[in-house]
């Protein structure tokens, strides 16, 4: 497997006259957890979007393992959304059905010891489960499949701290080894201990690419300290 | 509870050293089994690569050893555990040193005070033992 998991070759998303991302060029090994990291409104989550097929690119191309956006790399890629959209009339063990019938990589023992310690309840209905209750759900249907590329966008934006930690254990606990993980987020205190490389993302281009610990070792700089430097208003 | 980190140094050599106060204190025992790399990476919430590349640190000083199958142990010599205790211990005293010498102390001052709380330290043990 020499090729990259996900790869970005000028890739291009336009909206309108407005450049959401703009000649993005990059290749992201296996085996690795990556911060996609940026200021409000610098193409995070169009890039995800285009990486799961949600939004076909302008110019340029994006392939996962391979394999352009479409039926083949949908079953690698497991995508946490920013906003949930699990019906309300379902309970949670409808949830986890749902997904086991969808994705043959679907670890349903694995979703239901998840659920427990998380202790959410398995037949609630989601209307009744608080905003928060519901992300972890939607989390672990997410990390209960055995993917290529997981694509996380703002994982621990809703919840407070104390499941932020839970959650990124969560994460720590279930990702594949040889898998990639991807996560976005502008709370880059929080997640920076868990990455190993981290991107960042300006006004739709890539600012920078590299390593977690070479940034410590060449700057003598956490990558939040990094990223105030960088995005100074 | 997370481990903690500073900012200005690579997380993987902020976990080695942290696990190597884990032996040196006997959180992790001579010849007994560390927790594995997603173990480790769990409990300091760190990615697992970084826990790898802490092991293979203490792995290449002989403070870690690797058993085929069974996962990685504390070592067995306890020189080498000796050896880690007197380099930590160095660092400490020449750290300490150097606050003392940021506020004006000179060594000579700093070897006294510490011998006046060593003497301290003694008789408070003596009267809390009788």
């Amino acid at each position: 497997m020499s090729e990259a998991t996900l790869e970005c070759r000028e890739l291009s998303k336009y909206f309108g006259p407005n450049a959401a991302l703009h000649n993005v060029n990059i290749s992201l090994p296996a085996g690795k957890i990556i911060g996609l990291l940026g200021p409000n409104g610098s193409g995070k989550s169009t890039l995800i979007k285009l990486a799961c097929g949600l939004l076909t690119p302008t110019d340029g191309e994006i392939l996962v393992c391979g394999f352009e956006p479409g039926i083949e790399s949908k079953a690698l890629v497991s995508y946490l959304p920013e906003r949930t959209y699990l019906p309300d009339w379902m309970t949670v063990l409808d949830c986890l059905k749902y997904f086991q019938d969808f994705y043959a990589d679907f670890d349903y023992a694995r979703a239901i010891s998840m659920l427990q310690a998380l202790s959410v309840p398995a037949n609630a209905r989601m209307k009744t489960l608080s905003k928060g209750t519901k992300e972890k759900v939607q989390l672990v249907l997410v990390m209960s499949r055995r993917a290529r590329l997981y694509l996380l966008d703002e994982p621990i934006g809703g919840v407070d701290p104390a499941a932020r930690d839970y959650i990124l254990g969560t994460i720590l606990r279930n990702y594949c080894e040889d898998s990639t993980v991807l996560i976005s987020t502008h709370l880059i205190a929080d997640v920076e201990k868990i990455l190993d490389e981290f991107i960042f993302l300006q006004s739709g281009q890539i600012v920078s690419y590299a390593s977690t610990d070479s940034l410590r070792a060449d700057l003598g700089k956490s990558i939040d300290e990094y990223f105030r430097e960088v995005f100074r208003c | 509870m997370a481990w903690q980190f500073s900012s200005d140094r690579p997380i993987y050599i902020q976990v080695s050293d942290q696990i190597v106060s884990g032996i040196l204190t006997g959180t992790y025992k001579m010849g007994e089994r560390l927790p594995s790399v997603r173990e480790f990476a769990v409990i300091a919430a760190v990615n697992p690569n970084t826990v790898q590349r802490a092991l293979s640190e203490l792995e290449s000083v002989g403070l870690v050893e690797t058993q085929r199958n069974t996962g990685k142990f504390v070592t067995q010599e306890g020189s080498v555990i000796e050896m880690a205790r007197n380099k930590r211990g160095e660092l400490l005293a020449s750290e300490f040193l150097k606050s003392m010498a940021a506020l004006g102390y000179s060594c000579e001052q700093t070897i006294s005070l510490l011998t006046e709380a060593g003497r301290r330290e003694v008789l408070a043990n003596e009267r809390s033992d009788a």
